[in-house]
């Protein structure tokens, strides 16, 4: 991360920048070319968040493209942060996007390895994996700070061409609950190293894990080399809260968090306050920088828990 | 070795049952270790297909032949070149290569498959075969003391492994599939060298292995002037 000067002009890093806690949000394109859809989720967002995250295929279901969503994004006022996955292109492909995409203004990019294609719609399909999302933040790092392709030649068209490279904001994903444990923040020391200016975590409902892990980020110094933002997705229900503990690798709950939830006679309700309290203690902890919401399926909300979060207004957003 | 396994009867049936004459050609070297195409194979498969005919109502003539390689000239002899020809379709139980290779030797015969080449692998335990190797043409074995993130990750991650990781196992396969990322680092750990992990491995280069298009290695210390 380039702490100096800035790097981007997005948004999202003027306020990461000026030390003011981000906040950024998720949308998901829909699985038709159903322009609308977009614009609808988008107006749930703007305003209420400093970015939203646009997901690239999510589960390995094609939808909606993530850049031309993201495009859609900002003609609605709303800054994408552009998800890019290394599941379904390879080297070639992704730098021509990270180029188209910076063309139409797009200034975020979060960099993905990408759920397996087995846990999507067309499990048959050939997966890329050309390269990994370690490699694809090194390669947008240097496609910025070197301005040159993988291959090394120069970003420009010809020699005589101006040189043109992408001025991108890189994200990364951290998951401080995968295994193995201890590798965990040496993960996130290389995707610093590679080149990561922001990082967004896994969804957290495993606090104390969580609080484990920025202390020994913190221990690395490493919470001043990178943007830290904390996954937090309010849950609906002790059902999903269970279904994601027995199905989804890399997620792990604390007991207590399922108990509640279990408990509440709202369980809806239950899941909010829950996700309240938590960004009431991210807000404080040393080293995290701002909360990443996911509301899966639930755009509409975010207005709601942003507000009785403390966390609106947000700064004005800068364009341009 | 190269592992198989074999094709459903049903399709084995449907790829013969127009053929009067039916030659199963088994392979004694990586076939018969992964017990998909060795002799055994071939003579259960015979009379599978016998009884099939029978019951059927179908003339079919069914001879078989195990050679020690499909894919060396030299091991088909003379009596193996006399079957071949006598044959009108060849059910041949050797990998891919042995299906080909027989089609090059054999311009005039019809080769169908008999089982489903999958990868490169090793005999585990009884009964159990397991991929080590996807070929890529360019090993670096040597970058991660000695387990394969290319043919062994779900996602062949060289910086691996990705958040998906739980217990020891892929995200891909949680039931059977050990994480490669995971048996690389604790390969690392237990050789004192996981400061080593640190190191940003850069893109791999492909074009060593398929993508580069079929290989092909030619050995002029090897040949034989004409
Ligand atoms: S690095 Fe390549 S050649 Fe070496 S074991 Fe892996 S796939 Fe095979
Ligand atoms: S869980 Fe491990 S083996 Fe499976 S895709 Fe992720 S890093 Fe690769």
């Amino acid at each position: 991360m380039n702490r100096n000067s800035e790097v981007s002009g997005s948004n999202l890093e003027r306020v990461l920048r000026s030390g003011e806690f981000a906040l950024t949000g998720e949308l998901g394109p829909p699985k038709s070319a159903d322009r609308n859809n977009v614009i609808e989720k988008a107006k749930y967002l703007k305003g209420n968040v400093d970015a939203a995250n646009i997901t690239d295929n999510q589960t390995a279901i094609a939808r909606l493209s993530s850049i031309a969503s993201g495009v859609i994004c900002l003609e609605q006022g709303l800054e994408p942060v552009v998800q890019i996955t290394t599941r379904d292109r390879n080297r070639l492909a992704i730098q021509s996007d990270v180029l188209g995409a910076a063309a139409l203004g797009i200034k975020n990019i979060l960099c993905l390895t990408g759920d397996h294609q087995s846990f999507g719609n067309h499990p048959d399909a050939k997966n890329v994996f050309d390269i990994d999302s370690l490699q694809l933040v090194n390669m947008l790092y240097k496609m910025r700070e070197e301005k040159i392709f993988e291959c090394g030649d120069v970003i420009r068209n010809g020699k005589k061409g101006r040189v043109a490279e992408p001025r991108i904001f890189i994200g990364a994903a951290a998951n401080p609950f995968a295994e193995p444990l201890d590798y965990r923040v040496m993960r996130l020391e290389k995707k610093i190293n590679a080149g990561a200016d922001f990082i967004q975590t896994q969804v957290i409902y495993n606090m104390e894990r969580f609080r484990q892990w920025m202390q020994d980020v913190r221990e690395k110094k490493l919470h001043e080399k990178v943007y830290i933002l904390a996954g937090v997705t309010p849950l609906k229900s002790a059902r999903m809260a269970r279904y994601m503990k027995e199905n989804v690798s890399g997620i792990t709950f604390t007991e207590d968090i399922i108990r509640r939830m279990e408990r509440a006679e709202d369980q809806k309700t239950e899941g909010r306050k829950i996700a309240l309290e938590q960004i009431e203690e991210l807000k404080k902890m040393e080293g995290v920088h701002g909360v990443h919401l996911m509301a899966i399926g639930g755009e509409k909300s975010v207005q709601g828990i942003a507000e009785e979060a403390g966390l609106l207004p947000r700064p004005p957003a800068v364009t341009g | 070795m190269i592992v198989s396994e074999q094709k459903p009867f049903g399709q084995i049936f449907d790829f013969v049952r127009d053929y009067n004459n039916i030659l199963v050609l088994g392979c004694g070297t990586c076939m018969t270790v992964c017990m998909a195409g060795g002799e055994n194979e071939v003579g259960v498969l015979s009379r599978q297909l016998k009884l099939a005919a029978r019951h059927n109502n179908l003339n079919m003539n069914i001879d078989e032949l195990t050679i020690t390689r499909q894919c060396d000239r030299e091991f088909f002899d003379e009596n193996a070149t006399e079957k071949i020809n006598r044959s009108d379709v060849v059910l041949s139980l050797g990998c891919g290569v042995g299906v080909q290779y027989i089609v090059e030797l054999f311009p005039e015969v019809i080769v169908r498959p008999g089982v489903n080449t999958r990868f490169y692998g090793a005999n585990i335990s009884q009964g159990l075969w397991l991929e080590r190797c996807a070929g890529c043409g360019e090993c670096v074995l040597d970058q991660y003391e000695g387990i394969c993130p290319i043919a062994r990750c779900a996602k062949s991650l060289m910086n691996g492994p990705c958040g998906g990781s739980a217990d020891g196992m892929c995200e891909v396969d949680t039931e059977n599939t050990e994480c490669a990322g995971q048996l690389i680092y604790e390969r690392f750990k237990n050789l004192n060298k996981l400061d080593e992990l640190l190191e940003i491995k850069p893109p791999k280069n492909w074009s060593a292995g398929r993508d580069g298009g079929p290989g092909r290695i030619a050995r002029e210390d090897m040949m034989f002037d004409e």
